[in-house]
């Protein structure tokens, strides 16, 4: 079976959401804000969606700046 | 340039109540939301949403800058500086806790207050000096075991009387309670930072020295506080959408209901603008200003001036009364003949003219800002002379 290609950082709101963002921009680190799958959750709002192979550098940008709740493969 | 007030030209001193002119970027970020931008912030994953969310992010940004805060989502949004003091006030204070505060507070700080006191909250008004000073040493004596908060102004509306916010922070946080400060007349026109000053809570308003537009205003909330803080209201933040409990979390607690994005988008533009021409610039431009001002005033005769009588004590917001002629009276006169706006009377704040001891009289207050210049500095004084010769 082949690995998923990306991995969603689901946030508390939209706000954390868009600092996440805005500090993966200042790092060069590609991404994307994709609404939050139905399958992961039924929150309305928006969530980040990155590289698998970039999940670890994604979670040490965002380490000790913006809170996350969760990290999913899609 | 002398003004004509018949073709509506003025010269604007009430900027202690709404600063006036607006730097142009304000006016154009708030123009640049409304025509391309419009859409709900945080409710949706479109692009205008989105966009409208980055906005608000980004004006949380520049104020935490400006505040020296770590993490901008520590700053909950409000209409004004009222409604920041007011989720303070009313989110902290339970029956049986003890506040302190100043005799130069605002209705915005007093008012909450004495609607505790009927609730049971015990209630300590340290008196100022005649010229407005809260002495530290005053608000050390009147801590008790039961004390839960010190609610101050950074500085007064009525006098412009600057409080020594650090040391009184200090004290605070010797003593483990909470420090909330109103900085509505401060933001954007004295240096803030949060963990320098030891604050916990800081109230502002958007609309005077940070140059946004009215209705704008939010609360700083220290890491932890958020979990003892009641909300005032409650209702859709777009977050945990699936639950019919409020959010627990920041920004979110203290945010529900769709923002004000055209006005924070105008807000982020006029605290961009302060940045960048930075606050010790504004300060000292400012400070000059008004000591120019007091200078004139001391050589007129049939003047008193209130609050301290350097410069360097105070903000730009200067009272005087005129011998003879009644504040109310003064200001008509002077909007027109002259074409000056300022504002007389109480200015919301009783307890700040009965320390100073002009209540119920009231004062002229001119509250001066970065736009204003020395020539109008001496036309006013002219306008003055003139209004005190002919009482």
């Amino acid at each position: 079976m082949e690995a998923p290609p990306y991995a969603v950082f689901l946030f508390p709101s939209v706000s954390h959401a868009l600092k996440a963002e805005k500090i993966l921009k200042e790092q060069g680190i590609v991404h994307k804000l994709i609404p939050v799958p139905r399958h992961i959750s039924s929150d309305c709002g928006v969530c980040l969606r990155v590289a698998v192979a970039q999940q670890g550098l994604v979670a040490e940008a965002l380490q000790g700046l913006v809170t996350w709740e969760r990290m999913v493969l899609l | 340039m002398e003004p004509d007030p018949g073709k509506n030209q003025t010269i604007y001193f009430d900027n202690a109540a709404t600063s006036w002119p607006k730097p142009a970027g304000m006016i154009e970020a708030m123009n640049h939301y409304s025509g391309m931008i419009g859409g709900s912030p945080g409710r949706s994953g479109h692009r205008r949403s989105l966009d409208a969310g980055r906005i608000i992010l980004e004006t949380r940004e520049v104020l935490a800058e400006l505040f020296g805060i770590d993490d901008s989502l520590r700053i909950a949004f409000t209409k004004n500086a009222t409604e920041a003091l007011n989720i303070a006030l009313l989110g902290i204070l339970h029956s049986g806790d003890h506040v302190i505060t100043s005799s130069m507070e605002h209705n915005s700080v007093m008012r909450p207050l004495r609607f505790l006191e009927t609730q049971g909250v015990q209630i300590s008004v340290v008196s100022c000096s005649g010229d407005g000073r809260l002495d530290p040493e005053d608000v050390r004596a009147a801590i008790r075991p039961q004390t839960r908060l010190l609610v101050v102004t950074h500085s007064s509306n009525v006098t412009g009387t600057i409080q020594p916010i650090a040391e009184l922070g200090h004290i605070v946080r010797d003593h483990g309670f909470l420090f909330c400060v109103d900085a509505a007349q401060t933001a954007g026109a004295l240096p803030i930072h949060v963990d320098e000053m030891a604050i916990d809570l800081l109230a502002f308003s958007g609309h005077k020295s940070l140059f946004g537009p009215q209705g704008t205003g939010g609360l700083y909330i220290r890491e932890g506080i958020e979990k003892h803080l009641r909300p005032l209201m409650m209702g859709g933040t777009g977050s945990r959408s699936e639950f019919e409990r409020q959010p627990d979390f920041m920004p979110d607690k203290y945010e529900s209901g769709t923002p004000n994005t055209i006005g924070l988008a105008g807000l982020g533009a006029g605290v961009r603008f302060v940045l960048a021409e930075g606050v010790e610039a504004i300060r000292r431009k400012e400070e000059g200003l008004t000591e120019r001002f007091l200078k004139g005033l001391a050589s007129l005769k049939g003047i008193t001036v209130y609050g301290p009588p350097d410069a360097a004590s105070r903000t730009a917001a200067v009272s005087f009364n005129i011998a003879g002629v009644s504040p109310s009276e003064a200001s008509l006169e002077l909007d027109e003949r002259f074409g000056i706006l300022c504002r007389p009377g109480l200015h919301c704040a009783p307890a700040a003219h009965r320390t100073i001891g002009t209540f119920s009289r009231g004062t002229i207050r001119f509250g001066f800002g970065y736009f204003n210049n020395v020539e109008e500095i001496s036309f006013a004084l002219e306008a003055i002379r003139s209004l005190a010769v002919g009482a």
